[in-house]
C-alpha cells in the first residue's frame, strides 16, 4: 500500500493528536487556565478515532462530556476547541457550552451532552429522520459504560430495533461508572450482552486497537446503511485519569493503570507502523514535536479572543 | 416574534367553519402536514383508531411513515423527536396525558431549550409538544393535571394554552412553525365544543386575546377557565358588573401588554386557572405588573385550585376543586366589594 493511501498514519496523527491535546488541557484546568471542570480521555483515543473513521460526509453523531476526542477526530480545529474550554467567543458554541459541549454541526457533531444517556434518542432520531427521507446516512452514539444503566439507553436501544434505525450504539467500557468499578452497578461484566434482548448484534471489541475499532464499526455501519438496522459494539477501554477534574481516581488496584497503558493506542498502532516501516521513531518524535507546537500556538490564539457580550449570549437562547 | 398568516390579511371569513375543538387540533395537524415534507408526527398510539382522544383520525391513512407510533417512553421518543429537528425535520410530539410530561423531564428542561443555545446557535430545535391536559374527565389524580405552568420559568421554551377551536388550530400552526421548542396544551373536557375556525390562520406567539370587553374588572384565564370566565361575565352581567375577560393563549412568553392594558382600565384583576396558585402563571402575572407598578383600585385576587388539595378520583369531589363559574363570579364580586 502506498503510504499515502495507508489511512493507519492519520489515525496514528489523530490519536496523538487527542493524547497531546488532553494532557495540555488538563495542565490547562490544573494551573487555572482554564476554569470549571473536565472530563478527560486519555487511554481511550482508539475510539474516538477508529469509530470516526468508520463514517463519511453526511452522517452525524452523538457524543458525551467526555467528547473531545470524537470532536477533533471529526476535524474540529484545535483552536476552536480550545477557544470553546476558554469560553471564548471564537469557540464552537461561541464560549456558552464549554468543555462539556464541544459541538460542530458542519461536521456532523450534532451533540456533546453533558447528562448521562441523553445522546442516545438523539442519534435515534437523526437516523430516523435519513430513514424517512430515504437517505443513505447512519448516525453514532459515543457513552461510557455507566450510561447503559440510565433508561434513555433501554428506550433508545428498543426504538431503534423496532424501527431498524440506522444508529450505532458505541459503549466506552472504562470498567468505571464516575468512581464506581461496573461490577458494583451492573450485574454483568460484558456489556455486548445488553444487546441480546433488543434483537440486535453485540460485539466485543478491543478499544485499544484503532484498526479494531476500525473494522467493527464499519461492519455496523454497513449493516445500517443496507437497512438491517442498529448494533451495539462494547470497546473494552480504559481512562488513564479519574472521572472529572476533581478525581484522582484512588479507587484503581495496583498496577492496572500500569496494564492497560501497556496497551496504550498509540503503541499498538505506532509500533505496529514501525514494525511495517510505515512511519520511523523520529518520524513519530517529530510529529509529536509539531502537533505540541501547533496546539501552543494554538492555545496562545485562542486565549486573545474576546468573549461575547451577555447581550450577544442572549440572543442564541431562541432561533425566532 | 410575529407569525404571519398563510391566509391573505384581509381573508373575510370565507375560509372560517364551525367545527369541534378536536376537529380543529386534527385540521391543524392535517394542515401542518400537508404544506411541509419535513413535518413528522409521533406519539404513544397516535395513529391507532385516531388516538385516544381522536384528535388524529385519518392523518395515519394519509401520511404513512411519517405518523410514528412510538412505545411508551415519553423521554426516549422527546429525546427522538430533537434528533430529528436538528437534522432538519419539523417534528409534532403528542403526550397522551400532561401528567406524563414529568417522565420527560430531562427532555424538556435539559435538552429542548437549551440545545441551541449550548450549540451557540448551530442546532435549532423546532420541536412542538402537543400536550392533552385538565381534569373533568374523571380519570383520577395522575390523568388530570393541566401541567400548563411546569415549565413557564425555563427559557428555551415557549408554552402555550388553548380555549377554544380557533385557539387550538392557530397556536398549533403557531408552535409547528416555529423554529423553536413549544408546548401546546389543550384540554380533553374542550374536544366537543364547537367555534369558528378560520383554515390557515397562525396565531401570533407571545399575544392574548382579550374575547369580552368590559370596564368594571380584567379576568384572566387559560383552557377550560375560559369558558368559565365567560359564563361568569354574563352572570355578572345581568348585576350590572362589566367584566372584560382575557384568554391568555400564552404562558411564556406571558402578554403583560394586553393584560397590563386592561388592568389599567378596569383597575381591578381576577386569575382563574385550573392549577394551584403557588408556582402558576396567575401568580407570576401578578408580580409582573405589580413590579410594574400597574395601579389597582383593590388587590388581585385568583381561583385556582384549593392548596393542599390534589385531584379526586370521587366525581363531584372533583367537580368541587375545579374553579366553577360562580367561584369566579364570586371573585370578582369580592374584588369590587373591596
Amino acid at each position: 500500500m502506498p503510504e499515502s493511501t495507508d489511512r493507519r498514519l492519520d489515525w496514528y496523527r489523530q490519536t496523538l493528536l487527542i493524547r497531546t491535546f488532553e494532557d495540555k488541557v488538563q495542565q490547562m484546568f490544573m494551573t487555572g487556565r482554564i476554569e470549571g471542570t473536565t472530563h478527560l480521555c486519555q487511554g481511550q483515543e482508539a475510539v474516538s478515532v477508529g469509530a470516526i473513521a468508520a463514517i463519511t460526509p453526511g452522517d452525524v453523531q452523538t457524543n458525551t462530556y467526555r467528547g473531545h476526542g470524537e470532536a477533533l477526530a471529526l476535524g474540529m480545529a484545535p483552536e476552536v476547541a480550545l477557544a470553546e474550554m476558554l469560553g471564548r467567543s471564537t469557540g464552537g458554541s461561541r464560549g456558552l457550552g464549554g468543555s462539556m459541549h464541544l459541538i460542530d454541526r458542519a461536521k456532523g457533531n450534532i451533540g456533546a451532552n453533558a447528562i448521562v444517556g441523553a445522546g442516545m434518542p438523539i442519534a435515534v432520531g437523526a437516523a430516523m429522520a435519513f430513514k424517512l427521507r430515504a437517505e443513505p446516512h447512519v448516525a453514532l452514539t459515543f457513552m461510557g459504560d455507566g450510561a447503559t444503566n440510565i433508561g434513555t439507553f433501554h428506550e433508545s436501544m428498543n426504538m431503534a430495533a423496532t424501527w431498524k434505525a440506522p444508529v450505532i450504539f458505541i459503549v466506552s467500557n472504562n470498567l468505571y461508572g464516575e468512581y464506581s468499578p461496573v461490577r458494583m452497578t451492573t450485574p454483568v461484566d460484558d456489556l455486548a450482552r445488553r444487546a441480546e434482548p433488543y434483537d440486535m448484534p453485540g460485539v466485543i471489541v478491543d478499544g485499544q486497537d484503532v484498526e479494531a475499532v476500525h473494522a467493527a464499526t464499519s461492519e455496523a455501519v454497513t449493516r445500517a446503511r443496507a437497512g438491517d438496522g442498529p448494533s451495539l459494539l462494547e470497546m473494552k477501554t480504559y481512562r488513564y485519569r479519574g472521572h472529572s477534574r476533581s478525581d484522582p481516581a484512588k479507587y484503581r488496584p495496583d498496577g492496572e493503570l500500569e496494564a492497560w497503558k501497556a496497551r496504550d493506542p498509540l503503541l499498538v498502532l505506532g509500533q505496529r507502523l514501525l514494525d511495517e516501516g510505515r512511519m520511523t521513531v523520529d518520524g513519530q518524535a517529530s510529529m509529536a514535536d509539531r502537533i505540541g507546537a501547533e496546539l501552543d500556538a494554538a492555545v496562545e490564539r485562542a486565549e486573545a479572543a474576546p468573549y461575547l457580550t451577555l447581550e450577544e449570549a442572549g440572543s442564541y437562547v431562541y432561533a425566532d | 416574534m410575529s407569525m404571519p398568516t398563510d391566509m391573505p390579511a384581509a381573508a373575510d371569513g370565507d375560509d372560517t367553519v364551525e367545527m369541534t375543538y378536536r376537529d380543529a387540533v386534527n385540521a391543524a395537524l392535517d394542515d401542518s402536514l400537508a404544506q411541509d415534507p419535513s413535518v413528522v408526527f409521533l406519539g404513544e398510539d397516535i395513529g391507532n383508531e385516531g388516538g385516544v382522544f381522536k384528535t388524529n383520525a385519518g392523518l395515519a391513512e394519509k401520511y404513512g411513515e411519517r405518523v410514528i407510533n412510538t412505545p411508551i417512553c415519553e423521554n426516549g421518543f422527546t429525546g427522538v423527536a430533537l434528533g430529528m429537528a436538528v437534522v432538519g425535520m419539523r417534528p409534532i410530539v403528542e403526550f397522551m396525558f400532561a401528567d406524563f410530561m414529568p417522565t420527560a423531564g430531562d427532555a424538556i428542561v435539559n435538552q429542548l431549550p437549551k440545545y441551541r443555545f449550548m450549540s451557540g446557535g448551530q442546532l435549532s430545535v423546532p420541536v412542538t409538544l402537543r400536550v392533552i391536559s385538565g381534569a373533568g374527565g374523571r380519570f383520577g389524580t395522575q390523568h388530570s393535571a393541566t401541567g400548563e405552568s411546569w415549565f413557564m420559568g425555563q427559557p428555551g421554551l415557549r408554552v402555550a394554552a388553548a380555549s377554544t377551536p380557533a385557539a387550538a388550530y392557530e397556536l398549533l400552526r403557531a408552535a409547528v412553525r416555529s423554529n423553536d421548542p413549544v408546548i401546546v396544551h389543550e384540554h380533553k373536557l374542550l374536544y366537543i365544543r364547537k367555534g369558528p375556525v378560520r383554515r390557515g390562520a397562525v396565531a401570533e406567539v407571545g399575544v392574548a386575546s382579550v374575547e369580552r370587553s368590559g370596564s368594571d374588572v380584567t379576568i384572566v384565564a387559560t383552557m377550560l377557565m375560559v369558558e368559565r370566565a365567560l359564563q361568569a361575565a354574563e352572570m355578572l352581567a345581568a348585576e350590572g358588573i362589566d367584566a372584560e375577560v382575557i384568554d391568555l393563549r400564552w404562558i411564556r412568553p406571558l402578554d403583560l401588554e394586553t393584560v397590563g392594558a386592561s388592568v389599567g382600565k378596569t383597575g381591578r384583576l381576577v386569575v382563574a386557572e385550573e392549577q394551584w396558585h403557588d408556582g402558576g402563571w396567575g401568580a407570576t402575572l401578578i408580580s409582573r405588573l405589580t413590579m410594574s407598578g400597574t395601579q389597582m383600585a383593590s388587590a388581585p385576587r385568583s381561583v385556582a385550585l384549593p392548596d393542599d388539595t390534589l385531584i379526586p378520583f370521587a366525581p363531584p369531589l372533583e367537580d368541587a376543586v375545579i374553579p366553577s363559574a360562580e367561584r369566579i363570579a364570586e371573585e370578582v364580586r369580592a374584588s369590587l366589594r373591596s
